[in-house]
């Protein structure tokens, strides 16, 4: 099988203007008779919902939430990155380009990535026009923040809430089109199968989580936009209900799976503090401008209060060994460097997973006051959970899963393998490599959603005109009973361990093997695990309660199932990637300084997994990346 | 920490529900309140009784989603979500009466669940500004003083979990609908549209059944995003003036 990521040809910067000048059109009288099934209600969901019905399209849009309005985008603090220049200092459309490359240490496409960065733009005008509040300066104009990965201040904000604004104003322009009759919106429908007819994807299965009814919608192609997966690993800082059912699904229908083991752990999360725990929370990065990090040198002094434990005593390990970076060392490496000494003995806290932000000496440098006026509401949140005061004790702090950045294999249509498929947003696998930058993923959600799929989506639809599929043909009618099946199956278990309990074990499996950083004996024990688990999953789990009704054990049991499947292919795919970049790490390859090591020649391809059936593993399937305009190095921050 | 559980069960919408007594023991202090409720559930499953039913989502106080009713406080003591209130905040041993959000236009799905969707359509009645992408001009070719963008930003702030009516004796969304109206309204993009939008929104909560605004204050009180009783006002007198308009015959 080869894949054909359909890259226009001409100079990188040409590309998309020339797709779009010749880009195949659907015109208004035909959009009508379309049927797009959009699934997840996020910035990409409810950006292409929206969009797409303001062009004429009927739209169905479906999210597990009660409202489209919970998203998980909602909890995005930082910003959205754009290359306006409005500060002048020097940013431009290739500069962005450029910054998200490397950050994603050259595992992404050119194309898609200099397509993002064009389109950037338009997406802060769009968002104004729409009525978002962005900071502003006196005089007016848009402020912007500087974010990590880049030289110049391109990010704009909304306080520390800039998801949810964001995602307010797609809200807005989605329930605009409700209102309009455009889009049929479907709350608190999970998406539990794709159906697939002809080869062509033409439908879903939907179970409605109030009444328990599972039924199939036909239309005439489908749109995913339900997100990462981080929560295969329990705990993160994804919303409780994030999940990879929508996408496996797919890739269990023939859709290939693309760099499934490319994870971003955030390293400023507050950490774990028992088995209880059912979510990580975020500390904005930007804490580590002032913070100091560090643990004790000798293990015995863990257990001391931090002001018993002398200078001369602690370790600040990132300034020790990053001196010119010091605590402002990249993501990927300051959280490898936290585990690196809690796996020492060396950690703080319950557990002895954390590591200290020490704040003393700005305070002493700089003043409570100033410290205060800069972070004050993230010391009362972490007070507020911690019940810790961070001016005069040092926060505890510990890397949490944030994102990924693997996800289906789409082209530059946004189309995956199987027609008519297509994939927005964290859940497809195209612009961030290795690794995200900071202010990107929100980017990246609007910009497939309102200016690339409205542009991309007539590729397919103009070869569907007379294609429209029988709703009840016998594909709709097994993928339902196939649903239906599945649902009784957990449910006659009847076993004694409940749902939370396997979710928690395959986490910690996954945290320990397939998280900050792997190796080949680790992921090999995980392979030997997961299947064990699994299988014990289908014999031992116990739900109570009926089908028919709210059942949030039944909801939560069948994502697990999926996580239960996914977790083994994220640990092939990271076994095969004899290479490290970006957020994967395997320890056996790194530079004498502990520095990820790449290989470009014999690893410079998106991993693309193709199904094989129950039982069978699945096949790599490569997509050599080519680079045209970049020239590959090696990212350093000695 | 052990604590007295009293809580509202009920097996659907059309059937009699009642509080049910459970012991929350071995809670951590650090434990979140959903999170000694997923303690107790799992303590309920291991005895063969069915869980809990509540909801939750981002658990980090932005969705909205969560919506318990803790001794007759929306969101429990403090001011926040219900997942942001954390059991050091109550005394071991303590009797805490948990129930759903409680207002005639939240119909009352299991549990603790209620449906919300009221809220979606009152949105969909006019809290948007009617604008179709690829139409916008700059974004920076309207300069918005930023006092009036810090404005509509503490309006904006709304998470639309529906505290406010719960809390109100009323039952009445007026915190809700008032501040997306003067979110929208303040800013130069909203204005054309401000008097169809405060009719409309306003038209829409009184057909779903949301009770008026007598200034008991109860919305602004338990508000986790701080929205201020203030937006009621400035609701109020949009809505006046738009109905004078409308009266007269003038187009809006």
């Amino acid at each position: 099988m080869t894949l054909d990521s359909k890259i226009p040809a001409g100079p990188l910067d040409k590309k998309w203007t020339s797709y779009k000048n010749t880009a195949k059109l659907v015109n208004p009288a035909n959009k009508r008779k379309f049927d797009i099934i959009i699934v997840g209600s996020g910035l990409a969901g409810a950006a292409a919902a929206a969009t797409l019905a303001e062009q004429g399209y009927k739209v169905k849009c479906f999210c597990y939430q009660d409202s489209p309005r919970r998203a998980h985008s909602i909890a995005a603090q930082g910003g959205i990155n754009a290359a306006k220049n409005y500060q002048n200092d020097g940013d431009s459309v290739y500069r962005l380009f450029y910054d998200t490359i490397k950050g994603g240490d050259f595992r992404s496409r050119e194309a898609n990535v200099h397509r993002l960065a064009e389109v950037s733009n338009l997406i802060i005008d769009q968002c104004v026009a729409q009525g978002v509040p962005f900071a502003r300066e006196y005089g007016g104009l848009l402020d912007n923040r500087s974010f990590g990965g880049a030289q110049v201040s391109r990010t704009f904000y909304a306080r520390g809430q800039t998801g949810q604004q964001l995602l307010l104003g797609t809200y807005s322009a989605l329930s605009h089109q409700i209102a309009l009759g455009n889009v049929e919106m479907f709350p608190k429908s999970e998406m539990m199968d794709l159906v697939v007819v002809d080869g062509h994807a033409k439908g879903i299965v939907v179970r409605d989580m109030t009444n328990g009814e599972i039924s199939s919608h036909a239309g005439d192609a489908v749109l995913l936009c339900t997100g990462g997966y981080g929560n295969v690993f329990y705990l993160s800082t994804n919303a409780r209900g994030c999940n990879v059912t929508a996408t496996y699904r797919a890739f269990k229908r023939g859709a290939l799976f693309a760099n499934p083991c490319y994870t971003q752990i955030h390293p400023t999360c507050i950490p774990v503090s028992g088995d209880y725990q059912s979510k990580l929370t975020l500390m904005s990065e930007s804490l580590r401008n002032d913070g100091r990090v560090w643990v004790p040198k000798k293990k015995e002094d863990c257990a001391k209060e931090p002001k018993d434990i002398p200078e001369d005593a602690r370790d600040y390990y990132l300034e020790r060994k990053y001196p010119s970076f010091g605590n402002l060392a990249p993501r990927d490496i300051s959280s490898r460097s936290a585990k690196e000494v809690c796996d020492e003995g060396r950690g703080v806290g319950p557990g002895g997973l954390g590591v200290y932000l020490d704040f003393a000496d700005a305070i002493k440098r700089l003043g409570k006051h100033v410290i205060e006026e800069r972070y004050g509401n993230l010391f009362e949140m972490y007070h507020n959970i911690t019940d810790e005061n961070a001016y005069e004790r040092p926060m505890r702090i510990y890397p949490a899963v944030h994102y990924t950045m693997g996800g289906l294999w789409v082209d530059y249509h946004l189309m995956s393998n199987i027609p008519g498929l297509h994939v927005l947003g964290e859940a497809n696998f195209s612009d961030h490599g290795a690794n995200r930058l900071g202010a990107s993923a929100l980017m990246q959600g609007l910009a497939d959603g309102y200016f690339v799929i409205p542009y991309t989506l007539g590729e397919y639809m103009a070869s569907q005109f007379g294609k429209k599929v029988n709703p009840d043909a016998r594909p709709f009618v097994q993928a339902v009973e196939d649903v239906k099946a599945r649902v009784e199956k957990l449910l006659a278990i009847n076993g004694t361990r409940t749902v939370d309990s396997f979710h928690r074990e395959l986490g910690k499996i996954m945290w320990d093997k397939c998280g900050m950083a792997r190796d080949k004996q680790g992921l090999e024990e995980a392979l030997r695990k997961i299947p064990k688990l699994r299988e014990e999953f289908w014999k031992n789990l116990k739900i109570l309660g009926s089908p028919d009704g709210i059942n949030m054990e039944l909801e939560r049991a069948g994502r697990v199932a999926d996580f239960l499947e996914f977790g083994e292919l994220m640990c092939m795919d990271a076994l095969s990637r004899n290479e490290s970049c970006g957020g994967h790490f395997r320890t056996e390859f790194q530079t004498p300084e502990g520095e990820a090591l790449r290989n470009d020649s014999e690893y410079d391809y998106v991993a693309a997994w193709k199904y094989e059936g129950e039982g069978n593993a699945p096949t790599l399937v490569k997509e050599p990346l080519v680079y045209e305009e970049v020239k590959l190095s090696t990212r350093s921050y000695k | 920490m052990k604590f007295y559980l009293e809580v509202w069960r009920q097996n659907g919408p059309d059937r009699a529900g009642k509080l049910e007594q459970y012991e929350a023991n071995e809670i951590p202090a650090e434990a979140s309140f959903l999170e000694m409720l997923d303690i107790v559930n799992e303590d309920l499953a291991k005895k063969g009784i069915e869980p809990i039913q509540f909801d939750s989502d981002c658990r980090e106080g932005i969705c909205g989603n969560c919506s318990l009713t803790i001794n007759g406080v929306p969101h429990g003591i403090g001011r926040g979500t219900t997942c942001q209130l954390y059991m050091r905040k109550f005394r071991d041993g303590q009797i805490i009466t948990i129930e759903p959000f409680r207002a005639d236009a939240f119909p009352l799905e299991r549990d603790l669940v209620v449906n919300r969707a009221a809220y979606d359509r009152i949105m969909q009645a006019g809290g948007f500004v009617s604008e179709r992408a690829g139409s916008a001009p700059d974004a920076n070719s309207v300069p918005i003083p930023k006092v009036v963008a810090d404005q509509a930003m503490d309006a904006a702030a709304c998470i639309g979990c529906g505290a406010c009516a719960a809390a109100c004796p009323n039952g009445s969304a007026m915190l809700f609908v008032s501040a997306k109206v003067t979110h929208l309204g303040l800013l130069p993009q909203g204005k054309p549209e401000n008097d169809r939008r405060v009719l409309n929104m306003v038209r829409q909560m009184d057909a779903e059944g949301f009770g008026n605004c007598s200034n008991y204050y109860a919305c602004e009180a338990v508000c986790p995003a701080g929205i201020p009783a203030s937006v009621i006002a400035h609701m109020n007198r949009g809505f006046a003036f738009a109905s004078i308009k409308e009266s007269i015959g003038v187009t809006v």
